[in-house]
């Protein structure tokens, strides 16, 4: 038994804080979050450079072929830097495209992916918001060669950026997805600017969009499978980008009760403040616990896996925003401006709390689990 | 990364789980209210323990040249979740296997680890550990037992309290003062004490739950020989630490495995009881509540498992294991109350499940006071962790 990354995923860990840190410190950041899809070519090139985009593609596919225990050392540095951009929406398509694709599709897709040469995402949410495929109703109708889907497709992460829009529809009592590129006639993307800019969401509508049959990923009874376990793949990324943003939030509030001096002492000597940051440090060790679990249960395909997400996930939806509570409490009116970074941190920790399902969410799956399962 | 046991770990793990099917005792039938019953309890583990020792399993860790299986910290781990598995019996001189005898094998004479070593691993002598004073909680190093020398003799005066197993033990790690003019942390020494000399008088001190499994010990004119000190004169604080650091890394795996069995029964309750004809298990906040629980129970295995393959990749503990104790601690209060909120008014009655709901309620609020309280426990996240300035 052993439970900790190992050296080389540790090294790789190193390598890739000391990349974000060279090529996307805070202002780099705040620049792209100004701007409408939070991309930057550039940085994307130099990411796909680093092979980071196709961790988890096969060899064959061009791809690292690590795994998921890998991947999440190098996502845990994306959310210590806040890093904008399609990278968690690329990988979600990724996984499912991996799974849900034929051998053609994968070659056609997932190269692409580990070049740096598509940028794709899910549309997977609408108007009723359940992240549960059951409560997908977007309609494919089919005309024996083509599918026409017409809707609005909700909170589509990276919809702007994005070469290509997998969209879970449903025809008759079956789940579809099918690929879309953006420039398809009848697309409409419109962002929707929320409360963090490093996230972009857009609203999808499709007004006659037609997908010819071919390109569907591959149609089996295996679809709700493979979109469960994509989405549970990209949850526990989303988990490690939570507790990168939860570390550097540590790091600047211990940092701060170090050397910020009041009544002629650092405000780290008293227990008031100390008992905050112990326990943001409890929950930022719990998370790690729990995403490291989740990440190896994924990965090593144990039976307990969906288990093990829904506990990373909910829990670190409620650390996260609770850890960002702490630090600016601990921080004190600097801590509220906006020239302070921590508002980044804590806007971020918010919108990954929703993304995926929140803590709510995910307690419910773990009660169907505990409770229902054995009756 | 990975969870699975290794071959090594497995065979362990089997050869240890067939010895256990083949001498685990049925469980114990007695009035452990009434001082007989409690003697013949006391009597049945020393049995047990035993029968432990000569099957080669008492101090797993120890090394094997005092009489121990040199487990590694993995093993250990195994051999607790067994244990707890098989719903063996405890090891009652826990003190002396898990503390008191680490600490004789660090510092102690040759003497000493011939005389004691070999009685502890056998229960021939119970041992206690005698730290604590009514003015010296948290702030163990200003005790005020004092010990004067006289020939080749120390005088030991004064009092412990929450002492566990004095009223049965026959060895006390005593600490005492025997230097008051210097720091308080210089003038300390550790002890080993017959706890059956003249003038050591042990009193019980019944806790909330009723039990008495706590004791005040008191020392009047008690003649130990110099040849019973652990270590050197004023250097207890050191054996001290050394004991201390081994309670606190108190593995947390034997705990997990009572915590989720006491989870299950819960569980088991929230699909039986009714309430307006449908199970308690289908309202939407006993699912909140009881998944909550499920995941920090969860989480607090998984910190345990790293902490445990860190100790045993590295051989120092890393940092989360440093919040280990505020985990289970705080955890089993929250489970607690969330159990009363689903039990309603039966949760209160003696009667159900043998009394163990209203047992577990109320001591569970010593949890976060006993081996150092949660508030001593963030100080120490805090400075040693985290380099945060010391507060005190």
């Amino acid at each position: 038994m052993d439970f900790d990354l190992n050296k080389a995923q540790k090294l790789l860990q190193k390598s890739a804080r000391d990349f974000f840190a060279r090529e996307c410190p805070s202002e780099r950041v705040r620049a792209l979050m100004a701007s409408e899809t939070g991309y930057d070519e550039a940085l994307w090139r130099e990411m796909a450079d680093q092979g980071w985009l196709g961790m988890l593609v096969p060899e064959e596919y061009g791809g690292l072929g690590l795994t998921l225990v890998d991947l999440i050392a190098v996502a845990e540095e994306m959310g210590r830097a806040c890093l904008p951009g399609p990278f968690l929406s690329t990988l979600w398509a990724a996984a499912l495209i991996d799974r849900a694709g034929s051998e053609g599709q994968r070659q056609q897709y997932l190269e692409a992916i580990a070049a740096g040469d598509l940028k794709a995402t899910v549309a997977l949410l609408e108007e009723d918001l359940d992240w549960d495929p059951d409560g997908v109703r977007l309609r494919a109708e089919f005309d024996g060669r083509d599918y026409r889907l017409n809707g609005t497709k909700l909170f589509v992460t990276d919809a702007g950026v994005a070469d290509l829009i997998i969209c879970v529809a449903r025809h008759g009592e079956d789940l579809l997805l099918l690929p879309i590129k953006r420039t398809s006639p009848g697309l409409a993307v419109t962002p929707t600017p929320a409360m963090d800019a490093t996230r972009k969401f857009s609203t999808v509508m499709l007004d006659n969009v037609v997908v010819p049959a071919t390109e569907t990923l591959a149609f089996t009874t295996a679809t709700r499978r493979a979109l469960l376990a994509a989405t549970e793949v990209a949850s526990v990324i989303l988990c490690a980008e939570m507790l990168g943003g939860i570390e550097w939030t540590l790091a600047s509030t211990v940092e701060y009760a170090r050397t910020r001096q009041q009544f002629g002492k650092p405000i780290g000597i008293y227990q008031a403040v100390q008992h905050q940051c112990a326990d943001m440090f409890l929950m930022a060790e719990s998370a790690r616990s729990a995403i490291y679990y989740a990440a190896w249960a994924v990965s090593a395909g144990d039976p307990l896996a969906t288990l093990a997400v829904s506990i990373a996930k909910g829990y670190c939806s409620d650390a996260a925003r609770e850890v960002g509570n702490r630090g600016i409490q601990v921080h004190g009116g600097i801590g509220f401006t906006w020239e302070h970074n921590l508002q980044l941190y804590y806007k971020r920790a918010k919108s990954g709390e929703v993304l995926f399902g929140d803590a709510t969410h995910h307690r419910e799956l773990i009660a169907r689990h505990i409770v229902d399962e054995a009756e | 990364m990975d969870l699975n046991l290794t071959s090594e770990e497995q065979s362990f793990r089997d050869e240890l789980r067939a010895w256990l099917q083949a001498h685990v005792p049925p469980p114990f039938v007695g009035d452990t209210t009434s001082e007989e019953g409690k003697g013949d309890y006391f009597q049945f583990l020393r049995d047990w323990q035993r029968k432990v020792c000569e099957g080669g399993w008492a101090g797993l860790s120890w090394p094997k040249e005092y009489g121990g299986r040199g487990a590694k910290l993995i093993e250990q781990a195994i051999f607790q979740e067994e244990w707890a598995r098989a719903e063996a019996p405890p090891l009652i001189n826990v003190l002396g296997l898990s503390l008191i005898g680490p600490t004789i094998i660090a510092v102690g004479t040759e003497e000493q680890k011939k005389s004691h070593l070999p009685r502890i691993l056998s229960a021939e002598e119970i041992w206690c550990q005698g730290f604590s004073e009514p003015n010296a909680g948290s702030d163990v190093a200003s005790l005020t037992t004092r010990a004067v020398v006289d020939g080749d003799h120390f005088v030991v005066n004064g009092q412990k309290i929450w002492t566990s197993l004095a009223h049965v033990a026959d060895w006390c790690l005593l600490l005492v003062r025997t230097d008051p003019t210097v720091p308080k942390h210089k003038g300390i020494t550790a002890l080993l004490v017959d706890m059956h000399l003249p003038g050591v008088d042990v009193r019980p001190l019944k806790q909330m739950t009723g039990d008495a499994s706590f004791n005040e010990v008191f020392f009047d004119n008690v003649r130990v020989p110099m040849s019973n000190v652990l270590g050197k004169v004023n250097q207890g604080w050191h054996t001290a630490i050394a004991t201390l650091m081994n309670e606190r890394a108190h593995l947390g795996t034997g705990t997990y495995v009572q915590f989720k069995r006491n989870f299950d029964q819960l569980i088991s309750h929230a699909r039986r009881m009714q309430r307006h004809g449908r199970s308690r298990g289908t309202d939407p906040i006993v699912r909140q509540k009881l998944a909550q629980a499920f995941m920090e129970l969860e989480i607090f295995r998984l910190t345990n498992t790293r902490a445990l393959s860190r100790m045993n990749n590295e051989h120092v503990p890393g940092p989360e294991g440093s919040i280990l104790k505020l985990q289970w601690s705080e955890y089993n209060q929250r489970f607690q109350q969330i159990a009363q909120e689903l039990l309603g008014p039966v949760g209160q009655l003696q009667g159900l499940d043998n009394g163990q709901w209203v047992y577990n309620f109320l001591r569970c609020r010593a949890n976060t006071i006993e081996a150092g309280t949660s508030e001593i426990q963030r100080n120490i996240v805090a400075e040693r962790v985290l380099g945060l300035p010391k507060s005190y």
